[in-house]
């Protein structure tokens, strides 16, 4: 596989503060990876230095083959960049948001409606970015990051503070970018949408990566306990180990018809991280 | 240049939608003319409010123009995916400037109108304008560099420009304002605007013009190598 995104032990420090320690990871082409902490891990910090906004003070970041502490033109043209703080023209239309980028980009006008087609934003190209839902607004930031139908695409918080609707519609249109072959880095701190989105993902806590892997394989390691959580039809639950040596007990259960749900205990990935830090996640 | 252009283009839609901006464009060229015509006092210098005003509107509206909007695109953060989207620093300060410098010239244009004045006293009018909103515009891009929010760039915006814009006519009233006022470009803006009726104009007020220039490009120079447009 083909690394777009390389990560070797880098650090930043900002003041007296380290911001970033260590971190080493690689993103393959195609790949949707997830960066996941609670807020002030340092995962925005981490998307100011991969595309080339701050330079670490160790280690080395590559995008696609390059230092990213010199991205020129070229590289630029294949990144899309959604910041959490989306940086919307809230006077300008929708369509004039995306306007004044074709123009900077040198992208015609036609591009612009199949953008907001693709969206769900064409209705709402009008209106003032101000008059705009939080989930309108991530959207058009969405287009705007689509626009030079790069080859990466870099989401910070894309559905922080969105209703699950239109987080569900989010999801869609980055299922379906993927599929494109389009690499996408997104942050969250939405374990669910990490674990039913992303093919990788990392836990980063105060600036460490503390766990990376598929979402499904951090978890599975995590499960030490490894234990079946039984719910029988008089409401009663009963936590079974799971091995051999509950299959008679489990027999019994269902020539008694008893069983209303049977459920795994394998971890999240938030118990994981609560697990590794200590901490609750926030 | 396209995408200096392109800024341009943008900051002329979001003109009409800012009434703060737009207001600093508007209120003096549209005084003007109401003011000449309404107010008629004996012994008042012909077009008095026209090089009055003219004045003020060089201290204030490039000023609080090219302050505001820096500072604005930094405070929420359009500027920060605007360089990201390799659109280089002096391509957006020379979009923004160019852009603020003819909407200013558009309104000198308008109090030059109102003055009534021949080819070549409104050629001299329109240059001794030019110079100044060039110098004014300096000013505003170092203090919108300068300021991390709207809130401070006003916070310094507002004394600069009432110290810029009321020095010509405190001058007036006041002997030693006018001993300090004089190594200012907007006295001397206004004290070149006043002789271009007559026959030969003094024309020293260039050098102070010109060295306010330098010494604002200076600053400006200094404030973007400290901060940068992050």
């Amino acid at each position: 596989m083909s690394y777009v995104i390389e990560a070797e032990d880098i650090s930043l420090s900002l003041g007296k503060k380290q911001i970033l320690d260590q971190i080493s990871f690689r993103v393959g082409e195609g790949e949707i990876f997830g960066l996941l902490g609670p807020s002030g891990a340092g995962k925005t910090t981490l998307i100011k230095l991969l595309t080339g906004q701050l330079k670490q003070d160790a280690g080395y970041a590559r995008l696609l083959g390059r230092d990213t502490g010199g991205l020129g033109a070229a590289e630029h043209s294949q990144i899309g960049v959604m910041m959490d703080d989306l940086g919307l023209y809230e006077r300008l239309s929708v369509y004039d948001n995306l306007a004044f980028y074709a123009d900077i980009y040198h992208i015609s006008r036609g591009k612009i409606e199949e953008l907001l087609e693709s969206v769900g934003l064409y209705e709402a190209r009008r209106r003032a970015v101000s008059k705009l839902s939080k989930g309108m607004k991530n959207r058009l930031s969405l287009a705007r990051a689509l626009m030079r139908e790069g080859k990466i695409l870099f989401l910070d918080e894309p559905t922080s503070g969105l209703d699950p609707v239109t987080t569900r519609q989010m999801h869609e249109i980055l299922a379906g970018l993927k599929k494109k072959g389009v690499t996408i880095f997104l942050t969250t701190h939405n374990m669910y949408e990490a674990a039913s989105l992303c093919v990788r993902v990392a836990l980063l806590n105060e600036g460490k990566i503390i766990e990376q892997g598929r979402p499904g394989e951090i978890c599975r390691k995590y499960n030490d306990l490894n234990l079946l959580r039984v719910t029988l039809k008089s409401g009663e639950e009963v936590l079974l180990k799971n091995s051999p040596a509950s299959a008679l007990r489990m027999r019994e259960y269902l020539e008694q018809d008893a069983i209303w749900a049977i459920h795994s205990t394998e971890p999240t990935l938030e118990s994981v991280f609560i697990e590794l830090t200590g901490k609750e996640w926030i | 240049m396209s995408k200096a252009a392109a800024i341009f283009k943008k900051e002329l839609k979001d003109t009409f939608k800012n009434k703060t901006i737009l207001i600093q464009f508007l209120m003096f060229p549209a005084l003007v003319p109401i003011m000449e015509n309404a107010v008629r006092i004996d012994g008042m210098p012909e077009n008095f409010f026209v090089k009055l005003f003219a004045s003020m509107y060089i201290g204030m509206a490039p000023l609080t123009g090219m302050a505001a909007v820096i500072s604005e695109e930094k405070e929420k953060n359009t500027l920060r995916v605007l360089l990201l989207s390799n659109v280089k620093p002096c391509e957006y300060l020379l979009g923004v400037g160019v852009y603020i410098w003819t909407a200013c010239m558009l309104g000198a244009v308008v109090i030059c109108a109102a003055g009534g004045y021949g080819l070549r006293g409104s050629l001299v009018f329109l240059s001794v304008m030019a110079a100044g909103i060039l110098v004014s515009a300096l000013i505003g891009a170092a203090i919108g560099v300068w300021s991390k929010t709207q809130m401070m760039a006003t916070s310094v915006t507002v004394p600069v420009m009432m110290v810029l814009a009321f020095l010509p006519m405190l001058s007036m009233f006041n002997d030693s304002i006018a001993a300090v006022a004089k190594y200012t470009y907007s006295e001397q803006i206004s004290i070149l605007l006043n002789q271009i009726d007559a026959p030969r104009m003094e024309v020293s007020g260039v050098w102070v013009i010109a060295g306010n220039g330098l010494l604002a490009a200076l600053l400006f120079a200094a404030v973007y190598r400290r901060r940068g447009l992050e």
